[in-house]
């Protein structure tokens, strides 16, 4: 790479001096390979999970409990296929078709958030989810709308404004579910109680445990902890809960007033493994989900671009005859 | 269009407004049944675009016969959920090609081709309606239904001209559905009386120019219009396939199993 006539070590280190600096690296930037690689991966594990996040809820769309709540509940699946979309544009920026990253998908070879592998049962849960879910993603995506590489900052950005509206759409749901009859209380409880805890680990690991951390905490790709970002949600979610008058899932939340937080009881990281690892209710029905509609889509995709050969080879013609 | 409305019996146009939310409602369901199952992530957002748009309409319909119920019964507590949620199959009046299942992506273009065509023409002239609401209703999904015909026209295009097989899957999808188009140009007694009154669309004089355009976008892609040759109808009368109970059983159940619940 004579263009840019410096050595590896004085590329990389004009590049940290930059991230140091707050200034946003852009795709035509010079970066580090395992930067490129750590950022596709990460971007394209947020994709896929907007794109497999549309399952647990897509679920719901046609058993929605009125009108109301099937037009937005609707609409926040469709936010999230556009988030799906606007997030595999912007990893393509960095030199990958959308094609590769669909394939690593299905593979297996890429991860989407492992929240999705638990089943959404009932309509409690499509409260639940919004509010837990997005939350929890909120909470990351806020963090994240000052990472290092612009178009994925100014993509949270975009993104951030609509997460916000899915989980006022699932707390509006609990709302409803808590203040109405006993079994509708009982089915909002039901739901928090089997997704509060999965909601914290979609943090994922604690600090110590994680694998991709401290590289991704020096080239600003996170910017917090996973820890760090947790606590805020432990800590934003009991008021909440509070509210709704439902009873908190964890029993050995405490206020500890010397941090000014929470302390938490311990999450089952047997649990976390387990899932990632294949043993969630819908593991494998997300993927095979997915691998069907691409697969059925198929003559679909191949049609239209044989129709946009067709159509510009007869433009082509028509020219060449005038 | 002249006579007032005075003189019409209120039930007519609540039932009027029923069917015409019960078109809605239902092929609104079918399209939303693409939701993750798109053939490709565009494709999700565009589908469930549409679904939404008929969702709105079928929820403008339904207030307006539920405003009317209320006025003829003096309550204030029927709303738009009790005609998507509390009425049975005997008792929607969605045409028939709007249940059909929802098939592969040939057969939901095919059918919305056949579908928004029909709409945009009837939209233009359910404005004219005395029925001010029915009117205002009709403004606001025309605008809607023009985007639906540009849409499902382009489809049409790609999927007919495109490779042998999507060929094949177009033709097979229109031949298909066909028979279930004529209804869609049929008046009952109870349209009649409406049509009288000037609050309802003359559905019989539809279906010149409907043919006319849709037999246009079919050629272009290079398909046949089918034999005219069969016809199924009884939409309007709850007469139905078998496709219609399973989805209001789907779309029912959480309403109806928590009675007179709040969402
Ligand atoms: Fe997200
Ligand atoms: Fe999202
Ligand atoms: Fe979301």
């Amino acid at each position: 790479m004579t263009k840019y006539n410096k050595s590896e070590a004085e590329l990389e280190a004009s590049f940290q001096q930059r991230v140091d600096s707050e200034q946003k690296i852009e795709p035509k930037d010079w970066m580090p390979e395992a930067y490129r690689k750590n950022l596709i991966r990460q971007m394209s594990q947020h994709a896929h999970s907007e794109i497999i996040g549309m399952q647990p809820e897509g679920n719901w769309i046609t058993r929605a409990p009125s009108l109301r709540r099937k037009t937005v509940l609707l609409s926040k699946v469709q936010d999230e296929a556009g988030h799906g979309l606007y997030l595999y544009s912007a990893t393509e920026t960095l030199g990958i078709e959308r094609s590769e990253l669909i394939a690593a998908l299905q593979s297996g070879k890429a991860k989407y958030a492992s929240i999705f592998n638990y089943p959404a049962q009932t309509w409690g849960d499509m409260g639940a989810i919004g509010w837990l879910v997005d939350g929890a993603a909120i909470v990351n995506q806020v963090s994240l709308q000052r990472t290092s590489y612009g178009p994925y900052a100014r993509g949270m950005i975009r993104i951030c404004k609509e997460e916000s509206f899915h989980q006022r759409q699932g707390y509006v749901i609990m709302m409803e579910l808590a203040k109405g009859t006993p079994a509708q209380k009982q089915m909002a409880q039901d739901s928090l109680n089997r997704f509060y805890w999965p909601s914290l680990m979609m943090f994922g690991p604690h600090d110590s445990e994680s694998a991709h951390s401290a590289k991704s905490m020096k080239w600003k790709i996170k910017r917090e902890t996973n820890d760090d970002l947790r606590q805020k949600f432990i800590d934003q979610t009991v008021p909440q809960i509070a509210y709704l008058g439902l009873e908190h899932p964890d029993k050995d939340l405490v206020w500890n007033e010397e941090k000014g937080q929470h302390d938490s009881g311990e999450i089952d990281w047997d649990e976390f493994y387990a899932v990632i690892n294949g043993n969630g209710h819908s593991n494998r029905q997300r993927i095979q989900h997915h691998v069907k509609a691409h697969e059925e889509g198929a003559w679909v995709r191949d049609a239209m671009s044989a129709y946009q050969q067709k159509k510009t080879q007869r433009k082509v013609n028509a020219e060449t005859a005038a | 269009m002249t006579s007032s409305t005075e003189t019409v019996n209120k039930q007519d146009i609540i039932d009027y407004a029923a069917r015409l939310g019960d078109d809605a409602i239902v092929i609104g369901h079918r399209l939303s049944e693409w939701v993750s199952r798109a053939p490709f992530v565009e494709e999700d957002v565009a589908l469930g675009n549409v679904a939404l748009d008929f969702l709105g309409h079928a929820r403008m319909y339904y207030t307006h016969a539920a405003e009317l119920s209320n006025e003829q019964n003096g309550t204030t507590d029927i709303t738009e959920d009790n005609f998507a949620y509390l009425r049975d199959e005997r008792q929607f009046q969605n045409h028939l090609l709007h249940e059909l299942h929802k098939g592969d992506f040939a057969y939901t273009t095919a059918r919305q081709l056949l579908i928004d065509v029909f709409n945009k023409h009837f939209l233009e002239q359910l404005k004219k309606s005395n029925d001010k609401t029915l009117a205002a209703i009709a403004v606001k999904a025309a605008k809607e239904a023009k985007y639906h015909c540009r849409r499902s026209q382009d489809w049409t295009l790609r999927l007919g001209d495109g490779t042998s097989e999507s060929h094949e899957r177009m033709q097979l999808a229109l031949n298909d559905i066909w028979g279930y188009s004529h209804e869609l140009f049929e008046v009952d007694a109870l349209e009649q009386r409406l049509v009288d009154a000037g609050i309802a669309v003359d559905c019989t004089l539809l279906k010149a120019d409907w043919l006319k355009e849709v037999t246009a976008i079919i050629e272009e892609a290079t398909l046949m219009v089918p034999d005219q040759d069969w016809a199924v109808s009884g939409g309007r009368q709850g007469y139905h396939t078998e496709h219609l109970g399973h989805l209001l059983t789907e779309m029912q159940f959480v309403h109806r199993s928590f009675p007179g619940a709040k969402w």
